[in-house]
C-alpha cells in the first residue's frame, strides 16, 4: 500500500507530478487550479530538484514547456480553461513536433472568462485538437482525486510512448474537492534522454533539431501521415473506459468524469425504480471507446449522454453508435451541476413518458 | 621591410554577388564578372595581385564564400 | 560593367595552411544560406558560429529560431536547434536554459519577433535575469512576410503597410529595445552593433563572444543586438542597404555598449 492521505484534487494532482519525477513545470495561476503551483511552490525544487517556474503568461509557460520538452525532460503544465485557450497555438507546435509533456486543465465555465465553477465545456477544444492543424492530444478524464494521482504517472508514460502531449481533462469540482488518495512511492528523475533531444551536439554524431515547420508541401503532408498513422495506432491500443451493469441493460447512462459520478448515482437510483440502466464512463476521451458504445447499440433502447456542457461528447457517442439506438443528450451549463435527481426525471421523461 | 602576399578562394557557386567585398577590399583586386554560376548569380572574381591577405572581403561576405591566405615575404 | 574581366592569375603558392588566415567555420553547414544576397542575417549567423567554433562549446550549446527570415538558422547552425513560435523564443529558451543549466542557450530573433510579438516573453526573460543570450537582428522592417513596417521600423521610413513614409502620430514611434531592457536588473549585458563594415564585423563578433563569456560565468540576461539591412525589403542594392544603415539607422540605433556587467 501506498502512502494514504486526505487531499484536494489540485493539491494531488501537484504531489503526484513531483512523486512521477517530474522534471518541471511552468504554470500561470488561474482559478480553479491555482492550486498546482501553490503546492509546488512549497518544496517541489527541496524535493527532487525539479524546476517550478511561474511563468509571465499561458502563452510563456507552453513555450517554456515546448523548450524543456525538446530537451527530452517530463514536462508539465496546468492550467484552466482561458488559459488553456492561450496555449493553444502552443500546443500545436508541441503536437507538430512531437514532444511528450502533459497539461491539466481544470475546467470552468464559459465561453469567455465565464465562471471559475466546474464544467465540462472544453470538451471540443481537448478532443478534436484545439489549435490550428490536423493534430490530436491523448485526453484522459478523471472523476475523483485518486485519478488526478494516478493519470499523472499514466499520462507521462502514454506522452513519452507516443511523443505526444497528453491532456488530463478535470474540472473545477474535481480540481477543488477532497477525497482519500493513495500515493505512489518517488520515482527517480530522468538522467537519460532521448536521441532526439536538444541536449547539445552529441560529439562524432549529426546535431539535432526540433521543428514544426515544413516548407515544402510533400514533407508536410508525410508529417500528416506519420501523426495520423500515431493516432491510429493510439485509437487501437490506448482505449480505456469504465462500463457497469451492461449485462442486462436495456438503457446506458453514458458521461465522463464528474458527470460520470453523478450518473453513477443516477443509474442506482434508476434500477431502485426498476429500469435495467446501464453506464458507461469513456476514461480516455481521445482515443474514445467507440467499440463499447457500438456492441451495446444492438441491445438497448436508448442512451441518455449527461454533460456539463451544451452537448459535445454527445456527437461522439452519436458516431459511434451510428443511428442504431436513440441518443439523448441532458446537461447543464455555465458551472452548473446536474444532480442524480435531475437526471432521473429526465431519464424518465424522455425514455419512459416519451416526451422528447 | 615585410611584405604581405594575399591570395584568396572563393566558393564562386555559393557566392550571390552581393558586391560588398568589392567596396570592402582596400585594394581593389575584386570584381563582378559577367559570367553566372548554377544559381543565376553574377559573382566574383580577382582582377589583380595586389591581396595582402587582410581577410576584409571574407569578414563582409554574407555567404562565407571567401577563404583568406596570407604569406609574409621579407625583403632582403 | 566589362564584358571582358581579366582576372588576376592564382597563386596556390600562398594558399598552405600556415598561411590561412580566414576560411568558414566548421560549426557552419555546408547548405548554401536561403537569405537574399548581401543579408545581414548571413554574416551574423557566421560569425556567431565562428565563436562557437573558437569557444569550442559546439556540443553544449542549444539555440532558439523563431518565426522570421531566420526562422531554418537551424539549417546552417551545426548546432542542437529549436524552431519556436513566433515571439516565443525567450519563453522557449527559458525552457531549455532551465532544465539544463550548465548548457549554453541563445535564441536568435528578429525585430518584428522580440521587439513586436514577443516583448512580453523578452522582458520578462530579461527581467528574471535568465542566464541566456538573445541575439536580437534589427532591420527595421519584416523581411519573411515582404517588407511591412516593424516596431524598430524608422519615422518617415517606407514599407508595404507605411507605403508614405511611417507616420509616427498613427503609427508610433520606432522602439530602442536595447535602451529599453538595458535598466532592467536581472540584465548583464547589453550592446548594439552592427555588420555593415569590416571593422563592425570583428566589434560585432567580439560582442558575441563577450556574452556567451558572461553567461559562462553565469551574470545573466545578455542581449546583443545587431542593426542590419534588409536590401530586398528597402528595395535597395546591399551596398545602398549599408550605406543607408551607416547614414539613418545608426543615427537613430547607436551603436556601442548599453550595459556591461559591473566589475567586481
Amino acid at each position: 500500500m501506498g502512502e494514504i492521505k486526505l487531499m484536494k484534487g489540485n493539491e494531488a494532482l501537484a504531489e503526484a507530478m513531483i512523486r512521477a519525477g517530474c522534471d518541471a513545470y511552468f504554470g500561470y495561476p488561474i482559478t480553479p487550479q491555482s492550486e498546482v503551483l501553490e503546492y509546488l511552490s512549497k518544496d517541489a525544487t527541496q524535493r527532487t530538484g525539479m524546476v517550478v517556474l511561474q511563468a509571465e503568461s499561458e502563452v510563456a509557460a507552453i513555450n517554456m514547456i515546448y523548450g524543456a520538452a525538446a530537451c527530452g525532460r517530463r514536462v508539465m503544465t496546468t492550467s484552466s480553461s482561458p488559459g488553456i485557450s492561450l496555449m493553444q497555438e502552443g500546443l500545436s507546435y508541441i503536437a507538430s513536433a512531437e514532444l511528450p509533456c502533459v497539461l491539466t486543465n481544470v475546467v470552468r465555465g464559459g465561453p469567455g472568462l465565464g465562471t471559475i465553477q466546474p464544467s465540462q465545456a472544453d470538451y471540443f477544444q481537448a478532443v478534436k485538437g484545439g489549435g490550428h492543424g490536423d493534430y490530436r492530444l491523448i485526453v484522459l478524464a478523471p472523476s475523483s482525486v485518486q485519478e488526478m494521482v494516478d493519470f499523472v504517472r499514466l499520462s507521462f508514460d502514454l506522452a513519452e510512448k507516443y511523443r505526444n502531449p497528453v491532456m488530463i481533462l478535470a474540472d473545477g469540482a474535481i480540481g477543488q474537492m477532497m477525497e482519500k488518495v493513495e500515493l505512489f512511492d518517488q520515482m527517480p528523475r530522468k538522467t537519460e534522454f532521448p536521441d532526439w533531444a536538444t541536449t547539445g551536439k552529441p560529439k562524432d554524431k549529426e546535431r539535432r533539431y526540433i521543428t514544426s515547420l515544413h516548407i515544402q508541401p510533400e514533407k508536410m503532408e508525410e508529417i500528416n501521415k506519420h501523426l495520423q498513422a500515431k493516432y491510429k495506432q493510439i485509437e487501437k491500443d490506448e482505449v480505456r473506459y469504465e462500463a457497469f451493469n451492461l449485462d442486462d441493460a436495456e438503457y446506458i447512462l453514458t458521461g465522463y468524469g464528474l458527470g460520470a459520478r453523478i450518473c453513477r448515482k443516477a443509474m442506482d437510483i434508476l434500477r431502485e425504480k426498476g429500469y435495467k440502466v446501464g453506464l458507461i464512463r469513456p476514461i480516455t476521451l481521445f482515443p474514445f471507446p467507440k467499440k463499447v458504445y457500438k456492441e451495446v447499440a444492438d441491445k438497448v433502447k436508448g442512451i441518455l449522454d449527461v454533460e456539463m456542457n451544451s452537448g459535445q461528447m454527445v456527437e461522439d457517442v452519436k458516431l459511434s453508435v451510428c443511428g442504431k439506438t436513440r441518443v439523448e443528450y441532458y446537461g447543464r451549463m455555465g458551472g452548473m451541476i446536474p444532480s442524480p435527481e435531475e437526471i432521473v426525471e429526465n431519464f424518465e421523461k424522455l425514455f419512459i413518458k416519451g416526451e422528447a | 621591410m615585410a611584405k604581405a602576399l594575399g591570395e584568396i578562394i572563393i566558393d564562386i557557386e555559393k557566392c550571390k554577388g552581393c558586391s560588398l567585398c568589392i567596396d570592402a577590399c582596400p585594394e581593389e583586386v575584386l570584381s563582378l564578372t559577367n559570367k553566372i554560376n548554377k544559381k543565376g548569380y553574377q559573382y566574383i572574381v580577382t582582377v589583380n595581385s595586389n591581396c595582402t591577405g587582410c581577410a576584409n572581403c571574407a569578414l563582409i561576405c554574407p555567404d562565407a564564400v571567401i577563404t583568406v591566405y596570407r604569406k609574409i615575404e621579407k625583403s632582403a | 560593367m566589362s564584358n571582358n574581366i581579366e582576372t588576376a592569375k592564382f597563386r596556390p603558392e600562398i594558399c598552405t595552411d600556415e598561411n590561412l588566415v580566414y576560411r568558414k567555420p566548421s560549426t557552419l553547414l555546408p547548405e548554401p544560406f536561403h537569405y537574399c544576397p548581401g543579408c545581414g542575417h548571413s554574416t551574423v549567423h557566421k560569425i556567431f558560429m565562428e565563436v562557437v567554433e573558437e569557444m569550442g562549446i559546439e556540443n553544449e550549446i542549444i539555440g532558439v529560431a523563431p518565426v522570421g527570415c531566420s526562422v531554418f538558422a537551424y539549417h546552417y547552425m551545426g548546432v542542437d536547434m529549436q524552431q519556436a513560435a513566433h515571439g516565443r523564443a525567450c519563453a522557449v529558451a527559458t525552457g531549455i536554459k532551465r532544465v539544463q543549466p550548465d548548457k549554453y542557450v541563445f535564441s536568435y530573433q528578429g525585430d518584428g519577433d522580440l521587439a513586436a510579438i514577443g516583448t512580453g516573453e523578452t522582458i520578462h526573460a530579461a527581467n528574471r535575469g535568465e542566464n541566456i543570450l538573445v541575439i536580437f537582428i534589427n532591420n527595421g522592417i519584416y523581411g519573411m512576410t515582404s517588407g511591412q513596417m516593424a516596431p524598430t521600423t524608422l519615422e518617415g521610413m517606407v514599407s508595404t503597410t507605411s507605403p508614405h513614409g511611417r507616420d509616427v502620430k498613427t503609427q508610433g514611434y520606432p522602439l530602442k529595445m536595447s535602451e529599453f531592457i538595458a535598466p532592467l536588473p536581472g540584465v548583464a549585458y547589453v550592446t548594439r552593433q552592427s555588420v555593415h563594415k569590416p571593422a563592425n564585423v570583428r566589434k560585432a563578433k567580439k560582442a558575441l563572444r563577450q556574452a556567451l563569456e558572461y553567461q559562462k560565468q553565469g551574470l545573466g540576461f545578455c542581449l546583443v543586438e545587431i542593426v542590419t539591412n534588409c536590401p530586398s525589403n528597402w528595395r535597395m542594392t546591399p551596398a545602398q542597404a549599408n550605406q543607408y544603415i551607416e547614414e539613418k539607422m545608426l543615427a537613430f540605433y547607436k551603436l556601442g555598449d548599453i550595459k556591461v556587467p559591473e566589475v567586481k
